[in-house]
């Protein structure tokens, strides 16, 4: 059985509900990954994981990869139903930090006056890991974490287990101020996380009209999405992190201009995540 | 006991990729009007930029990426007496094998077979307080009579 994965939430920035974002949602990020034996993975932790925790069960670990710690991602952590059940096993993977613990950066916003209970007020049985250099295991997913370009330690990650594989590297400005195509695979931000993959959920906040006056805020332009998914040769594009002023017709428009500049190396042209989004990794 | 890499500066499932800091390093470089170059953590020359281009006297397309050895023994080295300068009092070299900064002033002879006074400044890089990914180096040239 392959991998699945399942979009709860797949806005940038800020949760925008409201009428003009229904159809993609308004849900910041969270991801549900499931593995070949039925277990779950949590990519992130945006206002998404939310209605998630409503639908878990206590049947076992608890695992949550955060990419990075901006608010987008770790926002819903504190609504997530499993947090307050002392029955609870919850492992947090997040990127290291010069000079913080994960724990230690997490309880900022998980305390007065961002929040009113303190981290250590939770009664689940809750452990903070660095990501490991190495490749390590999660009921039998391989994962590889390694830190790609945007403001702040971040992570993107490489979900492989019986031949399919995804990256999710919802965060990303992979070139600063040089052209991706003068560059060698290596040099390329995130390249090796994303080689190859079946699924590749990536950065799409700006059109290529709004990039310019946002360079350096470590997000993609529907060209560098693209780009990058060519460069890295993965097998679908599921572009991701909608910017909160995009409406559902806005993004249908960043679709058209992806399937436009996709030059064809694959059947499959890119897509938008969308809440409620099911993909079977192949 | 195996090394264990800094995160970034691995493969993955056989794929390379640098460091993410000297990647960054790299495009920080190559914005620059300051001559600058970046070697990574063996003392690979992995890049330099325009503006150094014009000091060291070849273009980095033409030149490439040189090993530690190799870019060291390229450029001639003398100290401002003239007398060679030992690779371990080299700025760069300095900070890649003592891991701290360094500065100096040296007579440089380019790939162009030019002479030039620079001052070299260099620094290394850590990702994080133990892992050290390279070195940057900036570079500038000073006037002297000899210098072109």
């Amino acid at each position: 059985m392959p991998l699945q994965a399942r979009i709860w939430g797949c806005r940038g920035s800020l949760p925008t509900p409201g009428e003009a974002t229904v159809r993609y949602g308004g849900n910041t990020p969270c991801v549900e990954i499931r593995t070949p034996s039925g277990r779950r993975l949590i990519l992130d932790a945006g206002t998404g994981i939310k209605r998630l925790g409503a639908d878990l069960e206590s049947d076992g670990p608890v695992h949550v990869l955060l990419t990075h710690l901006h608010l987008d991602h770790v926002e819903g952590l504190r609504f997530f139903a499993p947090f307050w059940r002392p029955e609870t096993e919850l492992h947090i993977w997040g990127p290291p930090s010069p000079l913080h613990t994960l724990e230690e950066r997490i309880a900022r916003a998980f305390s007065p006056p961002l929040f009113p209970l303190e981290l250590s007020d939770t009664p689940a049985d809750v452990t903070f890991h660095d990501v490991p250099h190495e490749t390590w295991e999660i009921d039998g997913v391989r994962i590889d974490a390694q830190a790609v370009s945007h403001p702040g330690p971040t992570l993107g990650y490489r979900l492989a287990v019986n031949g399919s594989s995804l990256a999710y590297i919802p965060d990303h400005e992979p070139v600063l101020g040089v052209e991706m195509a003068d560059l060698g695979p290596e040099w390329i931000s995130g390249h090796a996380i994303a080689a190859d993959v079946d699924v590749l959920l990536h950065d799409c906040q700006f059109s290529e009209s709004e990039y310019p006056s946002r360079v350096g805020w470590g997000h993609s332009s529907v060209a560098h999405a693209v780009q990058f998914a060519q460069r890295a040769e993965v097998g679908r594009l599921v572009l991701f992190h909608h910017d909160p002023d995009r409406s559902d017709a806005g993004v249908d428009r960043l679709v058209e201009r992806a399937s436009e500049l996709w030059d064809g190396t694959s059947a499959v042209t890119p897509v938008a995540a969308c809440e409620g989004m099911t993909l079977d990794v192949p | 006991m195996a090394r264990i890499e800094p995160l970034g500066f691995r493969s993955v499932e056989g794929r390379p990729q640098k460091h993410l800091a000297l990647i960054l390093a790299r495009e920080l470089a190559s914005q620059l009007a300051t001559a600058t170059f970046v070697a990574d953590a063996r003392g690979e020359l992995v890049f330099y930029n325009e503006p150094a281009e014009e000091i060291l006297g070849r273009t980095f397309a033409e030149a490439g990426a040189m090993p530690a050895g190799g870019w060291a023994s390229q450029f001639r080295l003398e100290g401002l007496d003239g007398a060679p300068l030992p690779m371990e009092e080299m700025p760069a070299a300095v900070a890649l094998m003592e891991r701290r900064p360094a500065h100096g002033k040296i007579w440089m002879t380019g790939l162009d077979g030019q002479r030039r006074l620079v001052s070299i400044t260099a620094a290394p890089l850590f990702a994080s307080p133990t892992d050290f990914v390279g070195v940057i180096a900036l570079f500038w040239q000073e006037p002297t009579m000899d210098a072109d």
